[in-house]
């Protein structure tokens, strides 16, 4: 067989959330950019499908004609998936998506955060199960912010919500993935989409989460908050793929003994 | 008459409905979206959605956020 007719690796088959399938699994937030023009290039640099906007009120007196989010990252081209940040009980952050939704032209795919304090920007719990059921019955999509405990994550697909998103570490902080235990715990029993949302630092700590089996990775600050956002922005990408090729390939198992790469037979000595 | 527009005072001549309001803010056709005492109204309904002394408006776009 002619070395060139290897056949071509089957490309991943992309990420599916409620229905609909996406090239690719980073999905990043729009926030913390010095400006309109490098949120666009960093955007377009990370390869996501997905971009998170949050919802705020109009400040009114200001130019009402100045550029918006919007347009340079426009529905028409990238799904934008409104949150409840800064949403710190259920019905505030019902009351935030149901204005998104309008906003966004009836747009169903939601990410709900119910925090529980401002030093830790935990989720509470409590209050996003609440949240989540309602939203699940007013026929939403919901993607959760969710803490990485199994038992939550699993209540939670329960509701119906159709991606569970547990932390890797607190939100903005940078610190990488702290419990890999108790996301592949998450993993292994979720027949739904899980991805990580907060906490990654920096591209290894994207492709330990998909390399750990995580359907896609939410990030913010990791890329916004580089020196240079835009080449963040690239190696993320990158990351994901690596870690998720990494995945689909199955890693060596650990060994205690090393083992040679070269064969013994055949030594010139 | 006297609403709350993004939680600050705002006057506003009396009968005057939601369209009314937005088009005088210049935010007519632009994204955003509106709910009066926490209730959406969608935009078709702005014309004739009249406001009445005290309501509570929000008006909100999206920006950036993670």
């Amino acid at each position: 067989m002619n070395m060139n007719d290897a056949p071509a690796l089957t490309a991943d088959a992309g990420l599916t959330i409620a229905g609909k399938t996406y090239n690719s699994r980073l999905l990043v937030g729009s926030g913390k950019y010095k400006d309109l023009d490098e949120t666009r290039l960093a955007t377009e640099a990370s390869g996501a499908d997905i971009i998170t906007v949050a919802i705020r009120r109009v400040n009114i007196g200001q130019d009402p004609n100045a550029p918006s989010l919007l347009d340079v990252v426009p529905p028409s081209r990238y799904t934008i998936l409104p949150n409840t940040a800064g949403c710190y009980n259920a019905e505030d952050a019902v009351y935030t998506l149901q204005l998104a939704r309008e906003l966004l032209n009836g747009h169903k795919l939601v990410k709900l955060e119910v925090l529980g304090d401002e030093k830790t920007l935990f989720p509470n719990m409590p209050e996003t199960l609440k949240a989540a059921d309602t939203l699940v019955k007013d026929g939403f999509d919901v993607m959760v912010y969710c803490s990485d405990d199994p038992i939550q994550a699993r209540m939670l697909e329960d509701i119906g919500v159709v991606a569970v998103m547990p932390l890797a570490s607190l939100i903005g902080s940078g610190m990488g993935i702290l419990n890999p235990w108790n996301l592949s715990l998450i993993i292994e029993q979720s027949r739904i989409p899980v991805l990580v949302d907060a906490g990654v630092g920096t591209a290894s700590d994207a492709a330990i989460a998909m390399e750990l089996g995580c359907d896609g990775v939410l990030m913010n600050t990791a890329i916004a908050g580089a020196r240079d956002p835009v080449r963040m922005a690239r190696a993320m990408k990158l990351a994901v793929e690596a870690g998720r090729e990494a995945f689909l390939a199955g890693r060596v198992p650990k060994r205690f003994a090393a083992s040679p790469s070269s064969p013994m037979a055949g030594r010139v000595v | 008459m006297q609403i709350e527009l993004n939680g600050k005072p705002h006057a506003l001549a009396d009968g005057a409905d939601l369209a009314q309001l937005i088009a005088a803010l210049e935010l007519s056709g632009k994204a955003v979206a509106v709910a009066v005492n926490r209730q959406v109204v969608p935009s078709q309904l702005w014309a004739g959605r009249v406001l009445a002394d005290a309501d509570r408006v929000d008006v909100v776009r999206a920006i950036g956020g993670g």
